[in-house]
């Protein structure tokens, strides 16, 4: 887990390395990055999942609309259907006998029992007088010389012919409705045929299939009173909880919304010739099995991306980063040997140039002093001729000392010529050494050498090993007490290479520090040290074909190792 | 015999003079010019025994008058004197033999032996 978080976030930068100008700049880079890379990948994807919610919601209700649409027409059809039929059954009955025939008890028993078998749903069957009488009777209950003269359904069938009457639970105690026809016998007198329909016919139809978990159907009358039971819009006989729309023969689909908000569609139609209105309702859009499935898809779909892209913005800017720092690091290495090797160059030549110009005026004051001592040899009464003559001699080896300093200083920075030399390493040690004869006098350090008799002369290039021995052993000096010890030790290495080592017993180097002594602006001298010189060291002995090694005991003192071949690789430069 | 005759080429014209006084007190004929070109008029106008030439100066180096007596006159020996060099200068015509290559400032001595004149010449 800790490894995978590496992967994703910046590491801190090791102090030290980059400043905190640095630092700030790769951190905006970082943050640049994966802002802008998020931004571009999640925004289209936000958008695309936006619009897709919402044109799939709306293809959902499309359907919902149309299978309730559907639903209706077929429910409503059948109702119609079975009323319908009803109707013109006793229309039938009413016109092809006269009341005689259905005055006769038995008749009408038996045509109350045709009746039944080939139409069911009917409860029993009444003809009453034209005062409301009802003077035969036949079903269950014990119902003759009822009289409804004063009920508003015999009203109105007086008046229109044909009646289909609400639900009511009557006499009989179960939900039922009245269907009547009149038959006028001549003059003003009529006959009424009635009979009651079991509600079980009617909610048979509505029970039907192809409705949602969600969804049912119900009929309410005209004033809103419930005909069939309802699972969650009122009881039956009770007050519906959806008002009763306008009327429409045709069916309606209109969407509403409840009273806690949630949106429904309903479908609706009034059945023709009856009180009754056909309802079906599919209640909350949200709770429609398909379109939750289908939305919880999409918002896994949509988690998951975000997850996938974020993890690739993340690990992806990390690493361009961390790319981006790795090659400004390598640049500005690149950069800092090229300006130690400028400024090397530099130095050296201007060593070099004044080097010259004291040995041209060294020059002549040696041959005047030659000059002198010649005289002196040749004239017999020289005037203090001892005394002179000590002066002279000491001018003579003055001047030596100088050109022992000058030819030193020409033969050290000799190495800006690149070339192949035959070189001998305890000459080469030694040389580097006298550049630092005085500090070892002055601070009593002991230089040993041991230098094997049998080390070959090597193929290499002065001026770069001189470089590398000055590095190492400069390192020893600062590394040692006052009055410690530097061993230079060369032997041969195998018959091809010869090691150099220089071993000193100063403070050591720290474990933790030993594998990045070579890194490029390592230090642990503070503020006094570049980090650069045994990178420099390190790139120089690589190029040279050899390579480097330290060993350190912290308190014990280190001793680096130098192997070189003794044939200079072709491809080196 | 006649003395061993050497002519000295160098800009620097003190050096050249003292020099020349040294080595007439050794008993030898020397001669001082200060440039190149006046150096080869002078060896068509007479023969010398050796010339020790500057190997930079204004005008024709040492190499360039090297070259031209080699040509001119393959039997004089040359020595070649530098204030620019560190004494490891290892060339082929140096391991030849063919000239000689002294650093400044040298004894009279160290001048001489290369010269191949004993004290005595």
């Amino acid at each position: 887990m800790r490894f995978f978080l590496q992967m994703l976030l910046p590491r801190r930068w090791a102090p030290g390395i980059a400043d905190a100008e640095d630092l700030r700049r790769y951190r905006r880079i970082w943050w640049y990055t994966v802002t802008l890379t998020l931004f571009v990948s999640i925004a289209p994807l936000l958008i695309m999942t936006g619009v897709n919610h919402y044109l799939f919601r709306k293809t959902v209700k499309a359907e919902v609309r149309y299978d309730i649409s559907r639903t209706l027409g077929n429910i409503a059809r059948s109702l119609q259907f079975v009323i319908e039929e009803r109707l013109s059954a006793l229309q039938l009955l009413v016109h092809e006998h006269d009341q005689a025939e259905l005055s006769d008890h038995d008749r009408l028993t038996r045509t109350f029992q045709n009746l039944k078998q080939s139409f069911g749903g009917f409860v029993d069957l009444g003809v009453i007088d034209v005062n409301g009488n009802q003077d035969y009777y036949t079903g269950p209950y014990n119902l003759e010389h009822v009289n409804y003269s004063d009920q508003d359904w015999f009203h109105e069938v007086t008046l229109r012919g044909v009646y289909v009457s609400d639900v009511f639970m009557g006499f009989r105690q179960f939900p039922h409705f009245v269907i009547a026809v009149k038959r006028e016998t001549g003059g003003r007198s009529y006959f009424v045929l009635r009979a009651t329909v079991d509600m079980e016919l009617l909610n048979r139809l509505i029970l039907a299939p192809g409705l949602g978990r969600a969804g049912e159907a119900f009929i309410v009358n005209r004033a809103g009173i419930m005909q069939t039971a309802s699972r969650s819009h009122g009881n039956l006989l009770g007050p519906c909880t959806i008002p009763v729309p306008p009327y429409a023969a045709n069916p309606q689909v209109v969407e509403d919304y409840d009273e806690r908000g949630g949106s429904f569609v309903l479908g609706y139609i009034y059945i023709e010739h009856t009180p009754f209105v056909l309802m079906v309702i599919e209640k909350r859009l949200d709770l429609v099995q398909e379109w939750l499935k289908t939305r919880t898809e999409l918002f896994v779909f949509l988690l998951a991306s975000l997850v996938l892209i974020h993890i690739v913005v993340f690990w992806s800017s990390t690493a361009m980063v961390r790319h981006i720092r790795a090659a400004d690091r390598r640049r500005a290495q690149v950069m800092h040997n090229a300006e130690y090797t400028n400024k090397m160059a530099t130095i050296g030549r201007l060593a070099a140039s004044v080097a010259h110009e004291i040995n041209n005026p060294l020059a002549i004051i040696n041959e005047k002093a030659g000059f002198l001592q010649d005289l002196i040899s040749v004239t017999e009464d020289f005037p203090r001729r001892e005394k002179t003559g000590a002066a002279v001699t000491s001018i003579l080896k003055s001047v030596e000392r100088c050109s022992a300093v000058t030819h030193r200083l020409l033969g050290f920075t000799r190495k800006l010529e690149v070339r192949t030399e035959h070189i001998f390493l305890p000459r080469l040690l030694l040389e580097v050494m006298s550049f630092l004869d005085k500090e070892a006098l002055h601070r009593n350090i002991e230089v040993q050498t041991q230098f094997a008799a049998d080390a070959p002369a090597i193929e290499s290039d002065r001026g770069q090993l001189q470089q590398v021995f000055l590095n190492i052993i400069n390192n020893a000096f600062a590394a040692v007490q006052d009055g410690g010890r530097i061993e230079l030790g060369v032997a041969p290495a195998g018959d091809d290479r010869v090691k150099v080592t220089i071993r000193d017993d100063g403070t050591g180097i720290r474990p933790e520090d030993l594998k990045h002594i070579f890194e490029p602006f390592f230090s642990t001298k503070g503020e006094f040290g570049t980090g650069l010189g045994l990178s420099i060291t390190y790139n120089l002995v690589q190029k040279l074909g050899g390579h480097i090694e330290v060993e350190s005991e912290y308190g014990q003192g280190a001793c680096f190792t130098v192997v070189l071949p003794v044939k200079r690789p072709a491809l080196a430069e | 015999m006649a003395a061993f005759r050497i002519l000295l080429i160098d800009d620097e014209e003190e050096l050249i003079t003292t020099l020349v006084d040294r080595l007439e007190f050794r008993g030898l004929a020397a001669e001082a010019v200060t440039s190149g070109s006046a150096a080869l008029a002078r060896l068509r106008e007479e023969s010398f025994d050796a010339v020790v030439a500057d190997l930079k100066m204004p005008g024709m180096s040492g190499t360039e008058v090297l070259d031209r007596i080699r040509r001119e006159h393959p039997d004089i020996r040359v020595l070649l004197i530098t204030g620019h060099g560190s004494g490891q200068e290892e060339t082929p015509e140096i391991l030849d033999g063919t000239y000689a290559i002294l650093l400044k400032p040298f004894s009279i001595d160290a001048l001489l032996e290369k010269l191949g004149v004993g004290q005595d010449g």
